[in-house]
């Protein structure tokens, strides 16, 4: 049940706030904020009471039955993997209404309610256990974010828009011929049909994993993998379905740019653990079991993410497009842990996961700090800001340094896990990889050369320094970037025993 | 059943008749032109049939179907499902109708009498079970649409539409009739049944070849086609919608659709849906070769459209298209998925062109640059649209969304992953054209200093009438039991 209420409270809050008049703008970013934060506390409650010791799902509402005909339930749970990421989403959400408070000059009203819709999207999207119910989730987000780009986004804002959301139907329409193939088939032991068919998505976990069942067939398990990933793959985004990325981050708004980053693509990366790892491990074993070029491909796929993220974000000179390009690095690192398919390779997985959430989340916030001052992004436009802004500097400088995995902050404990999973099984690429870390330090070190030191371009002389709303919005993550970077176990503990679970399932084969 | 029997069964239709005379004397006596007695009449004859279907339907439903006027048609849930679809498509054109302003005031009292004649005709063609009796409903209802899509008498490519119109239909029922008589040459009988039970006696005596019935049936299936617009017997309909009235185009794309997909399901099901006959006659294939290209050039012609009415044609279209899907191989679950879409489709298709002649009579434009700015100058009537244009494109969470699920379903079970496939990506591709539209209404700012429009409240709760379908149809069991419970009164053989 508080699942439940935490998820369609921010539905709630659209129908309140498309309700208060037009004209009352700060009432309708307070109410919004209100409805962010009841989701937050909530987070908060389930993330401390979630019992650590259990790989089980936890906190269930249903399964109510919801469209008989065809055995659909509502039927929401959470796991570790899930409690860390809704808390993600829940912390994101006051922040980027707080980022938003200014910035957005036309129509608050729908911004604020798309907003909430949006949030209720990638609530539900990580608390469904129903296959139907996390796909109808995972579209909802889709709508919303549309509208954000396009309606409030920068000057291509209608391309990057558009562009987003076929990029990403077409991934999910191949994700629903996979899902209607898996419900079809849910039913049929050793070629005979028995029961009822089932989108529950722990019933099909256990069906996958029996013997004779229709699930369990290699062959159809290495299909059904592909449709889903190729779903998810234009989500994370996964070279060569990434090209949305840069155009969509460029032109949306602060606060939508972080919600794209921190959550958006972790919808993907969950959703490969979610369904290919744990449902379809023969199918994932395919690709990942070193043999061949099909049993390197999605370890290659990481390694191309991680190198070919880097040498893009290297070459840009937008500061947005640098951090949009940074975030393709930074999820190889996700892909390449899960393809390790061992404990190190998945928790690392899943804590870059989490810290790149944080992490990402921060960067976006401080290059739309930065450009509503200045009105631009151009990196070499700048120069010497160091003396300018020295708070808005050290907080840049704190976020670089997490991002390039500096260790003692976040961001160095899930590439480092990633990697040393990774190198167990695949040390060729591995030790390619680590390339995007050295050449991570270089876009980001030279960057912070080229804005904040040297001398000041005098164009920039009267530049106010960060306020105490931008920091309000900051703070919370600096701290996590530093509790997690000197403290992993207060993440690692929450989904360790799924993990431990999982790893299972993948060696039950 | 005998004939004087039968008349009790047939109080709807009987109905409609009744109310298209009285609409044609109404209007002999109102003197005021701009009287809208006519086509309020024309409203109560939609209700009262209502009720009268709805009646027939609970009292003599739980008989089974009954056989009326010797064989010729049959009342079963499965025509009253498509009556009750069928007259809310006609209540909703004769209200759009009464808002329209392209209408000739002088010809009303014709143009709602065709209007109750065309849906008269359409019962007909969901409940034909013989021969004969199919090809005079397909008549009633072609001759009716040919005079109403020619209605604005002023204009010219109104009169071209209607002129391409009866081109086209004309050869089209040819080419169906020969057909027919092939059959019925065959056979020996115009029954359905009667000639489902020949054909598999003669196919398996080896008295006829398959080819002679593939030949039949590929000659039936340019009037069936023809009706519901698929490749390639769709040239006709982007001119037609687009010259048309617009409360025609709207009627044609939804009723005229409906009614051909309730012929249709009903000839093949019932003449030719053996596992005998499918073996024999390859037809299924040739369905799903039909059914893959009507979808992908219905998409790909939409997509240059900068005429919202003639998009809204393409588009149409292509979901002839994913209907038909659910037709290859005739299953129970595919049936019920093309009932399902068609009253989901009913709904969104009918509300995107209520905004169109709402927009036509505000802006009096029907290009896409027409919607520019609407969310800013009538926000509600720019969200309505855009939930109906999602709907169309079928994305979650709207009802669109299930009603295609429901049909890729059914074709996934049949195994037909490719085309499944082809229409999953033409989904895609047809999100881009309704984005176009989107786009226009809420990413735009009009040209000039546009005042904002402001509409009745009757307007807003008619609009109404068709948006909480759309969001919430898919998220009711009702809907799913319905359509299940009409399938299952088809005889199977």
């Amino acid at each position: 049940m508080l699942l439940s209420l935490m998820i369609f409270i921010p539905l709630l809050g659209m129908v309140v706030v498309l309700l208060l008049p037009r004209e009352s703008e700060e009432l309708v970013k307070r109410v919004t904020l209100i409805f962010t934060l009841i989701p937050l506390a909530l987070a908060v409650y389930l993330f401390i009471s979630y019992d650590r010791s259990t790989a089980g799902t936890q906190f269930f509402h249903g399964p109510v039955p919801w469209i008989d005909a065809f055995n659909i339930q509502y039927h929401v749970g959470i796991d570790g993997l899930s409690v860390t990421l809704l808390l993600l989403t829940a912390l994101l959400g006051p922040i980027c209404v707080i980022a938003s408070w200014r910035n957005i000059e036309k129509g608050i009203k729908a911004y604020m309610a798309l907003f909430l819709l949006l949030e209720t999207g990638m609530l539900g999207f990580f608390a469904a256990l129903d296959l139907f119910l996390f796909y109808v989730f995972f579209e909802l987000t889709l709508l919303p974010m549309y509208f954000l780009i396009g309606v409030w986004g920068g000057p291509r804002r209608e391309y990057a828009a558009i562009k987003f959301f076929l990029y990403t139907l077409f991934g999910s329409v191949l994700m629903l011929v996979a899902m209607i193939a898996v419900y079809l088939n849910s039913n049929i032991v050793n070629g005979v049909a028995e029961g009822a068919r089932t989108f529950d998505i722990p019933t099909l976990i256990t069906l996958a994993a029996t013997q004779g069942h229709a699930l369990a067939d290699p062959d159809f398990q290495v299909w059904v993998f592909v449709g889903f990933f190729i779903g998810f793959a234009v989500k994370v985004p996964i070279f060569p379905f990434h090209t949305w990325l840069p155009d969509a981050h460029v032109e949306a708004p602060t606060a939508i740019s972080v919600i794209l980053a921190g959550i958006l693509l972790k919808m993907g990366t969950y959703g490969l653990v979610r369904v290919n790892m744990a449902m379809f491990p023969q199918g994932l074993a395919h690709f990942t079991d070193g043999i061949g070029f099909w049993g390197n491909s999605l370890a290659l796929l990481g390694f191309i993410n991680i190198v070919y993220g880097s040498f893009c974000a290297l070459a840009q000179t937008d500061f947005k497009k640098l951090v949009a390009y940074s975030s393709i690095g930074h999820m190889g690192f996700v892909i390449l842990g899960l393809a390790a398919r061992n404990s190190e390779g998945i928790t690392g997985a899943i804590l870059q996961m989490f810290n790149h959430g944080v992490i990402s989340a921060m960067l976006f916030l401080l290059v739309g700090v930065l450009y509503d001052r200045a009105h631009h992004r151009e990196i070499n436009g700048f120069g010497g800001l160091g003396t300018r802004m020295p708070i808005y500097t050290g907080i840049t400088t704190l976020a670089f340094m997490a991002s390039l995995g500096l260790p003692g902050l976040s961001g160095f404990v899930g590439e480092a896990l990633s990697l040393l999973g990774a190198y167990d099984r695949f040390k060729f690429l591995t030790i390619l990889s680590t390339i995007g870390i050295v050449v991570g330090a270089a876009y980001f070190l030279w960057t912070l050369q080229r804005v904040f030191l040297g001398t000041l371009n005098p164009k920039y002389e009267a530049l106010p320094e960060i306020n105490g709303r931008e920091i309000l919005t900051l703070v919370p993550l600096g701290i996590l970037t530093i509790v997690l970077g000197v403290w992993p176990n207060f993440a690692i503990d929450m989904f360790r025993e799924s993990v431990t679970n999982l790893i299972d399932v993948l060696h039950a084969i | 059943m005998k004939n004087i029997d039968s008349l009790l069964y047939f109080t709807p239709e009987i109905l409609l008749v009744i109310f298209a005379v009285a609409v044609i004397l109404l209007d002999l006596v109102v003197k005021n032109r701009e009287s809208s007695a006519v086509a309020h009449l024309s409203l109560v004859g939609c209700i009262c049939t209502f009720a009268a279907v709805l009646f027939l339907h609970f009292s003599f439903g739980d008989e089974g179907p009954i056989s009326l006027f010797l064989g010729m048609i049959r009342l079963d849930a499965f025509s009253s499902f498509f009556k009750i679809l069928l007259l809310l498509a006609t209540a909703a054109t004769i209200l759009f109708s009464l808002r329209s302003e392209e209408l000739d005031a002088r010809l009303k009292g014709e143009y709602y009498a065709l209007l109750l004649a065309i849906t008269l005709g359409m019962f007909l063609m969901a409940s034909s079970t013989n021969l004969l009796m199919i090809f005079i409903s397909l008549e009633t209802v072609s001759l009716t649409s040919y005079i109403l899509a020619g209605f604005l008498t002023h204009n010219p490519r109104s009169s071209e539409a209607a002129f391409k119109y009866i081109t086209y239909g004309a050869v089209a029922s040819g080419t169906m009739l020969f057909g027919l008589s092939f059959l019925f040459g065959m056979t020996g009988t115009g029954d359905l049944a009667q000639i489902a039970g020949r054909l598999t006696e003669l196919l398996a005596a080896g008295d006829i070849a398959p080819i002679a019935v593939l030949i039949a049936i590929t000659f039936v299936l340019a009037g069936v086609g023809y009706k519901i617009a698929s490749v390639p017997f769709h040239m006709w309909s982007p001119d037609v919608y687009e010259g048309a009235p617009i409360p025609i185009t709207a009627f044609l794309s939804v009723a005229s659709k409906s009614a051909g997909f309730a012929l249709f399901i009903r000839f093949f099901y019932t003449g030719f849906g053996s596992t005998e006959l499918m073996q024999a006659v390859d037809w299924p294939f040739m369905l799903a070769i039909i059914s893959a290209l009507t979808m992908t050039v219905g998409n790909l012609a939409a997509l240059p459209q900068q005429n919202v009415k003639r998009l809204l044609a393409y588009s149409s279209i292509a979901h002839g298209g994913y209907l038909l899907m659910g037709g290859i191989l005739l299953t129970s679950e595919g049936i019920g998925a093309i009932l399902f879409y068609l009253v989901v489709y009913l709904f969104m298709n009918l509300g995107a062109f209520y905004v169109v002649v709402l927009i036509a009579n505000e802006v009096g434009s029907e290009m896409v640059d027409g919607y520019r700015g609407l969310s800013s100058r009538a926000p509600v009537v720019a969200v309505a649209m855009m939930i109906f244009l999602v709907s169309l494109a079928g994305i979650p969470p709207f009802a669109g969304f299930f009603g295609k699920w429901l049909l890729f379903t059914a074709v996934l079970e049949q195994g037909y992953y490719w085309l499944a496939l082809v229409g999953l990506l033409n989904s895609v591709v047809s999100l881009y054209y309704y984005a176009r539209i989107v786009k226009a209404m809420f990413f735009e700012e009009a040209d000039e200093e546009t005042d904002s429009v402001s509409f009745s409240t009757g307007t807003f709760a008619l609009l109404s009438v068709f948006v909480i379908p759309t969001i919430f149809i898919g998220f009711l069991n009702i809907f799913y039991t319905f359509s299940n419970i009409s399938v299952s009164v088809l005889p199977i053989q």
